[in-house]
């Protein structure tokens, strides 16, 4: 019998060698006469594992990893096609406690299915959303999305059903949606996993929002770092045509939507929602003024739906298990559920999707394991380069907007980069003004000169000129920003700039009530 | 600009003119096929979408991503970001400088290099990053740099330089 091996085909897989194992198993499955079916299949998130390399058993899928092309003829020697231990073996995959811990809404299918197969996606739960939503009147369907609870997971955490409801008010002859995967925060990559992983399920949530809003053209903006993901998301929309999803009779319904994927160009500001606007109109990615908001005056001056590829995500199994089920997840004003990203110094990254509410504790050591050096954690980054430095007495502050709101943080897009006891905040202080520096997009003068400003003064600070006298000209320049900027690239480099001073006064050469006395 | 690259630009502008929103996709065309965006298709650009030429110069300049000069054979990108940071970029970076002799924009003297910085590959749970002519990396320690530029080497003289660059 034909043994299927699962290799995955994520780029953060490939990018430590699974095309090489998936090739050397599919070899000596062939000099060993052994029939082997080697299947790319998506990635589980359970990155630190990858190349994670699964076998199909009567008892389930037995995984081994992180593998490499050394490993694969001892692999067979042990028997793995079989299931067998072998010191790479974590056992069934399921019920590996990193996975068997998460709340899986979003990314049920991840690593499960072949991410190109429609009938995997259909057998697995796909499509049945999109039918619930074409049965149902577009107001109906927008009620649906409010009452879920959802709020984007972009990054302004915006409640979703609010913002379709107001295209499905606005009358206009064309109505767009658009999908924001420019996913430039550093330390996030659940977009990506999405479109590389799952892509169907954001083509999905995209046509549901179409059909529910009477939007009937819909753009995926995304990155030109993901290549990978625009092969994905490529060979998706094509299959998604072949069987019906997409074009002029969306599932037989008689309604029509089309997708079409446009390429960024390495500008972090075009993820700001009207500078990703003016950038798919083929312009420079100046931010806009607001109002209008792009839901009444959007694409091309259009009503335009514009959502996060993750809030995109979590909108067909809205429709599939309803509402209700949905907002069961969480606690207080966030709910559902949010895939978190475990990033930088930790042991065990990767994709933990759970309800709003876990801790970073949990997350960073329950899941995380630590530290990927073995040293002692000092800080976190929550939500991406804007967002604060957050110590380890707040690590136990459940993870929720208002909640982190509440201390100066930020939820973001779900990002966490781990920093062990070697981090020099000051330095992590002076690249979060060197990034605005380098990404504004030049409108406001507070952020276009005020970053280039900030970066100068925090070297003198570090240098220790006359450290009283900048500490006030930075916390002047952080003040003028919060309150000159357009647009939160200016409005919040001041939090991680002000977090890390706050907290680790030390690293600026500062005595612990961060005066300047110790210089 | 040779004949060759010109009847090039025209293709992708051709290709490309009708769309909503032209101007990004024709860009990306162009620089798919040579590399780069030639200064002299600057004016066949702003013909096709009837926009001045300034205003197409000001895009391209707008954007990290298009380069106006052709880069090396190979095209080595490194993630600056915080998470990378967080892991060893920087001590990447340090070898990279060291061993190509060349900052970021640059391009070793043979031609067969280029440096680039990006800001998060979405690899940031397999960091430190690299992308090497769109090939993504992960873990990427001093010594699989050393092998990187080394195998960049030893391609070229096997296929006497073929094109490298996406
Ligand atoms: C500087 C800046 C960068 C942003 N980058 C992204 C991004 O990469 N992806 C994203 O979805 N939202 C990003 N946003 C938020 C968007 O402006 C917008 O709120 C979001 O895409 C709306 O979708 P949502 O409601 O589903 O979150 C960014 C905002 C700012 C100010
Ligand atoms: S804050 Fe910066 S990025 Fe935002 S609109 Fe102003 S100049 Fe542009
Ligand atoms: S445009 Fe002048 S400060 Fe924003
Ligand atoms: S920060 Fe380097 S890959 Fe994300």
């Amino acid at each position: 019998m034909t043994v299927r091996i699962f290799v995955p085909r994520d780029s953060s897989a490939v990018s430590v060698g699974a095309d090489a194992v998936a090739k050397a198993i599919a070899d000596e499955a062939t000099r060993r006469a052994i029939p082997v079916a080697v299947i790319r299949n998506g990635s589980r998130g359970m990155l630190w594992l990858e190349p994670l390399v699964e076998v199909e058993t009567p008892a389930g899928r037995v995984g081994y990893g992180p593998v490499t092309v050394a490993d694969v003829p001892k692999l067979f020697d042990a028997g793995f096609d079989r299931g067998a231990p072998h010191p790479l073996c974590i056992g069934p995959v399921d019920a590996y406690p990193w996975l068997a811990k998460q709340e899986r809404l979003c990314f049920a299918r991840a690593g499960v299915t072949d991410p190109l197969s429609w009938s995997e996606y259909v057998a697995h739960g796909g499509s049945r959303g999109l039918r619930a939503a074409l049965a149902m009147t577009g107001a109906d369907a927008v009620a649906a999305v409010t009452e879920s609870g959802l709020r984007g997971r972009g990054g302004a955490a915006f409640p979703t059903g609010i913002k379709w409801k107001t295209v499905l008010d606005t009358a206009a002859d064309q109505k767009y949606v658009v999908c924001n995967a420019d996913e430039g925060d550093s330390g996030t990559f659940s977009d990506r996993m999405v479109m590389e992983d799952d892509p169907f399920v954001l083509i999905e949530g995209m046509a549901i929002a179409g059909i529910a809003t009477g939007a009937t053209v819909g753009y995926i903006y995304l990155r030109s770092e993901y290549p990978y993901a625009e092969r994905a998301l490529m060979a998706a929309i094509e299959t998604a045509r072949s069987v019906g999803v997409l074009g002029d009779d969306v599932l037989g319904s008689g309604r029509r939507f089309e997708l079409h994927v446009r390429r960024g160009a390495g500008a972090y500001i075009c993820g700001e929602e009207t500078s990703l606007l003016e950038s798919l109109e083929g312009k420079r990615g100046m931010v806009r003024f607001k109002p209008p908001v792009p839901a009444i005056s959007g694409l091309f001056g259009k009503p335009t739906v514009l959502n996060n590829v993750i809030t995109f995500a979590s909108i067909p199994i809205i429709f599939d298990r309803g509402a209700t089920f949905y907002r069961d997840y969480g606690r207080g004003r966030s709910r559902g559920t949010l895939p978190i990203q475990l990033a930088g110094n930790i042991k065990q990254g990767g994709l933990v999707e759970k309800a709003f509410g876990v801790t970073l504790n949990e997350l960073l050591y329950d899941f995380g394991g630590g530290s990927a050096s073995g040293r002692p954690i000092r800080t976190v980054q929550v939500g991406g380069p804007l967002g604060a430095y957050i110590p380890e007495s707040q690590f136990d502050v459940p993870l929720d907007y208002e909640a982190y709101a509440s201390i100066g943080a930020m939820v973001g897009h779900g990002g966490i980069v781990v920093f062990d006891d070697t981090v020099d905040m000051a330095r992590m202080a002076r690249y979060a003004m060197e990034f605005c520096a380098i990404e504004s997009c030049g409108k406001c003068t507070p952020c276009r000169i005020g970053s280039t400003r900030g970066v100068e003064t925090i070297d003198r600070i570090i240098e220790g000129r006359d450290r009283g006298a900048q500490l006030a000209i930075l916390e002047d320049l952080c003040n003028t920003m919060l309150s000159g900027s357009l647009c939160a690239l200016g409005g919040m480099t001041p939090f991680p700039v002000m977090s890390a001073l706050k907290h680790f006064p030390q690293d600026f050469g500062l005595g612990p009530d961060g005066l300047a006395a110790a210089a | 600009m040779q004949e060759t690259q010109l009847q090039r630009v025209q293709e992708a502008v051709a290709r490309c003119r009708d769309l909503p929103g032209a101007l990004l996709p024709m860009l990306h065309a162009i620089q798919d096929d040579l590399g780069y965006v030639p200064p002299e298709a600057v004016p066949t650009i702003a013909k096709a979408l009837a926009l001045s030429r300034a205003e197409v110069h000001g895009v391209i300049s707008f954007y990290h991503h298009f380069r106006s000069a052709p880069p090396g054979r190979h095209v080595i990108q490194v993630c600056r970001a915080e998470a990378c940071q967080s892991i060893g970029a920087e001590r990447l970076v340090a070898r990279l400088r060291e061993r190509l002799g060349i900052d970021f924009h640059g391009t070793t003297a043979d031609g067969a290099v280029s440096l680039e910085a990006v800001y998060c590959l979405g690899n940031c749970a397999c960091a430190p990053a690299v992308m090497v002519d769109g090939a993504l990396r992960g873990r990427v320690t001093e010594a699989v740099l050393d092998e990187i530029i080394d195998t960049a080497a030893l391609v070229d003289e096997h296929v006497g330089v073929a094109g490298g660059a996406r």
